[in-house]
């Protein structure tokens, strides 16, 4: 039986050469255990070595591969050729981030606005807290659930890829950083919420979103940013309301 | 406490507001006073315009016709401000914020002003 095989239209953007990001077609062996990310790899081995894509651990933790598949942001590790094949495959950079080569995109806008928001444990006390056995900030489960989900956030950038409000407005915010900012708020042992508030607040935070929800629909670790968004909605203008009609409280 | 950089909690809450009443209070209203009275099906002498205007004539009855007809306008503004954002107009944010809410700000006067009145 004569091999099967599986064709590949991979956006290629070389600096300096291209003047705009062209598209170029490889047919390769299909393998159904074969992930988009094994192919291109593939690619690189055996017919130009040149191809430029980021990876890491090929197992959906890390965060590096995401790309467009057939228009969607996928990770590629997780993306199986047998869900497209016998079609051809269509593999473009993340959408709505600058390429700076194939399909490597510029991630330095999502890298300060994840900064910004602070996304760690703040406490007054973490250098003056006892250390050692038994001084650990305990959590009860209850406490863990609050968090748990946006915790799972590795950082992939899918959602501002699948985000039309990104893509029309870069200075939001987006889906990633507020769902963290959210995650730190909600966690019992964080004491920062008022310094990551005026962040996600802003006019460049929560406000911008117009709920499309594409963000949660393509999130491969289930992180609903779209819902820890709303709930800041909910929460700042509760926080709002208070600050005008009582001015004199402290919360 | 914080401060943020924006007054949307504002638009946001009443945008809120107006979502519920307009899902939950305006279709009762269409129904009864739309159609239900309108056909005859509703008792005609509980719904007499003099019984009506009685009711209408209370201050709290006011109040409530007044967030009736209100908080949903500031819904219409505040979802067809970011409609627009949605379907590619980028320019003039600003200007269509104002003609939105200003839109919204304009029929609550008249409803008051309407109210008063009656």
């Amino acid at each position: 039986m004569a091999e099967r095989t599986i064709g590949l239209s991979v956006t290629r953007f070389r600096p300096g050469e291209d003047r705009q990001p062209v598209s170029q077609t490889f047919t390769i062996p299909y393998h159904d255990d074969w992930v988009v990310l094994d192919a291109l790899q593939y690619i690189k081995d055996r017919h130009d070595g040149s191809l430029s894509f980021r990876w890491s651990c090929h197992m959906g933790v890390c965060g590096s591969c995401g790309m467009m598949v057939n228009g969607v942001p996928k990770l590629t590790c997780a993306a199986f050729l047998r869900d497209y094949f016998p079609n051809e495959v269509r593999v473009e950079p993340l959408a709505n981030f600058p390429v700076i080569r194939d399909l490597v995109v510029d991630i330095d806008d999502f890298m300060h606005k994840l900064a910004e928001v602070k996304p760690y444990i703040i406490r007054d006390d973490l250098e003056t807290a006892p250390v050692g056995f038994g001084h650990e900030f305990r959590q009860a489960p209850e406490e863990v659930d609050d968090y748990r989900q946006f915790s799972m956030c590795i950082n992939c950038m899918l959602c501002y890829s699948a985000c039309p409000v990104y893509g029309m407005e870069p200075r939001f915010l987006g889906p990633a950083a507020i769902a963290l900012a959210h995650r730190y708020n909600m966690d019992s042992r964080d004491q920062g919420r008022n310094e990551r508030m005026p962040v996600i607040g802003s006019s460049e935070g929560i406000w911008e979103c117009t709920y499309i929800g594409e963000c949660s629909v393509v999130c491969p670790k289930n992180v609903d940013p779209a819902s820890a968004i709303q709930r800041t909605k909910l929460a700042t203008t509760n926080d709002w309301f208070r600050s005008i009609l009582m001015p004199w409280g402290k919360r | 406490m914080y401060k943020i950089n924006t007054i949307e909690p504002l638009w946001w809450g009443l945008f809120g507001a107006g979502g519920f009443i307009a899902a939950f209070l305006l279709p009762v209203h269409m129904l009864v006073n739309g159609m239900l009275i309108p056909l005859g099906a509703a008792p005609q002498e509980a719904y007499s315009p003099q019984r009506l205007a009685a009711l209408v004539s209370h201050p709290v009855v006011k109040l409530y016709l007044l967030a009736l007809v209100s908080l949903p306008l500031f819904h219409w503004a505040h979802r067809f401000r970011y409609l627009l954002f949605d379907l590619g107009i980028h320019g003039g944010r600003t200007a269509i914020a104002f003609l939105c809410y200003g839109a919204a700000i304009v029929g609550t006067v008249v409803a008051a002003w309407t109210l008063v009145r009656v």
